[in-house]
């Protein structure tokens, strides 16, 4: 567990903390070394400076993605699991985080799971995509061949033909 | 078992408390205030015709003991209900964080607010009502340690309850401590209940602790032994509720609801 970090949006900071002391509060519990300093570090880079002493509960969604994202990354997780995490932004702070996210994931070779309906984001950023549903993996390869060679013209496509037929790839 | 998780814990609520009023005078305010109504009541009382009686050790003794009975419970319940109310234990246990860990976070809480809170009303029955709670001597200790052991298992017992039904049973946490106050004697002897109600009291660690306080200020004695048998029960009741603690949170933490803990169940 001190290897694996995640963020989901349903799985909010507290509000009733400012953004310093809950990455302090998740870094101690991380058992991060050299604590405050890696704080300050994430702090400014999720452009977090404005809000170090401002309670989570009062930022914007996409404000709380950063911090959450943070505190993601705040043991340097060699396994980083995301629940969408630019649902609900402004394509802005989404790119933002997307860029985040994958400087992270190349310059720590971490694996990163990212759960997504955001088709494409994945084609953009993912190197290998799996459709899940009801538990069961339908689809899976790289996310920029996976829709010519099931017919598709691109990702979103062939994520409308698997959420409506989804019969048909189970048995593929 | 790994210490600063611990600390991660009681840094929270430390969070918590710096700085938020509201939070803060909740630690000293119900059991001064009970102090206040006691004491001038047993004032009243010591000054009513030609009685002997010792109300003031007796009473205010008494309610001060009670009160951080319910102090040290409520030092586990209150960061406890932190956690429900901000959405928090995905966060927690998705972590390094272990079960022990996390209670004994919360029993560093309990153990920081208990002692402030017995610290303030010490110093008022003092200044207030010249009673002093060391005029118990040596015994104080055993009191005091009974009381918080049996206080800390019943905050487990409470958010083991509130962790399984979810937050709707969050109201017991309010008046578990009022059920007991009846049948361990906080006022009176339990040789005044009912034989049936006496049975259970003798299982209740406080009772001792009462019967004790009553013993050393009216007759000027003390029996260690009673005493060792509620220190016994209250170990025993400890080991009780955080066993039912750690199974209620695998049955919760199996099932998923830690992440739909809001929605009750």
């Amino acid at each position: 567990m001190a290897k694996l970090n995640f963020s989901a949006v349903y799985a909010q900071l507290p509000g009733n903390m400012t953004v310093w002391q809950n990455l302090y509060v998740f870094g101690l519990l991380y058992g991060v070394s050299d604590l405050k300093n890696r704080v300050k570090d994430l702090i400014k880079k999720f452009n977090l400076e404005r809000f170090t002493q401002i309670k989570c509960g009062l930022l914007s969604s996409g404000e709380n993605t950063r911090v959450n994202l943070a505190k993601a990354v705040i043991n340097s997780p060699t396994l980083l699991l995301l629940d969408e995490p630019t649902a609900s932004l402004d394509p802005s702070s989404a790119h933002f985080i997307r860029e985040q996210i994958t400087a992270y994931a190349k310059n720590s070779q971490a694996g990163v799971l990212w759960a997504s309906h955001n088709m494409h984001e994945v084609e953009a950023v993912c190197d290998r995509v799996l459709f899940v549903s009801q538990g069961k993996i339908l689809l899976e390869g790289n996310p920029k061949n996976l829709p010519g060679e099931h017919g598709k013209k691109d990702l979103e496509e062939l994520f409308i033909s698997v959420a409506r037929e989804p019969l048909i790839f189970e048995s593929l | 078992m790994k210490l600063h998780h611990v600390k991660a814990v009681l840094v929270r609520q430390l969070f918590l408390l710096r700085k938020n009023f509201t939070r803060f005078i909740n630690i000293f305010l119900w059991l001064s205030l009970d102090v206040i109504v006691w004491g001038f009541t047993t004032k009243y009382l010591s000054s009513v015709g030609e009685s002997s009686f010792s109300f003031i050790p007796v009473f205010l003794g008494a309610i001060i003991l009670f009160g951080f009975l319910v102090r040290a419970q409520q030092g586990i319940t209150l960061p406890f209900f932190e956690d429900v109310w901000s959405r928090n234990f995905l966060n927690l246990f998705a972590s390094p964080l272990k079960i022990n860990e996390y209670i004994l976070g919360l029993v560093s809480t309990s153990i920081l607010t208990g002692a402030a809170s017995i610290a303030v009303v010490v110093i008022l029955a003092s200044a207030a009502f010249h009673f002093s709670l060391f005029s118990l001597g040596l015994p104080l200790l055993l009191f005091l340690l009974i009381i918080f052991i049996f206080g800390l298992s019943l905050g487990i017992a409470t958010i083991s309850l509130v962790l399984r039904v979810g937050p709707s049973a969050e109201w017991f946490s309010w008046i578990i401590p009022f059920i007991l106050n009846p049948l361990s004697g906080v006022l009176y002897p339990i040789s005044v209940l009912p034989g049936g109600v006496q049975v259970i009291s003798k299982l209740i660690p406080t009772s001792y602790v009462f019967e004790g306080l009553r013993e050393i200020v009216l007759h000027q004695t003390f029996s260690a032994k009673p005493l060792l048998i509620g220190l016994a029960l209250a170990i025993f009741y400890l080991c009780l509720a955080y066993t039912i603690f750690v199974h209620t949170f695998k049955i919760v933490r199996r099932n998923g609801l830690l992440a739909r803990f809001s929605s009750e169940i």
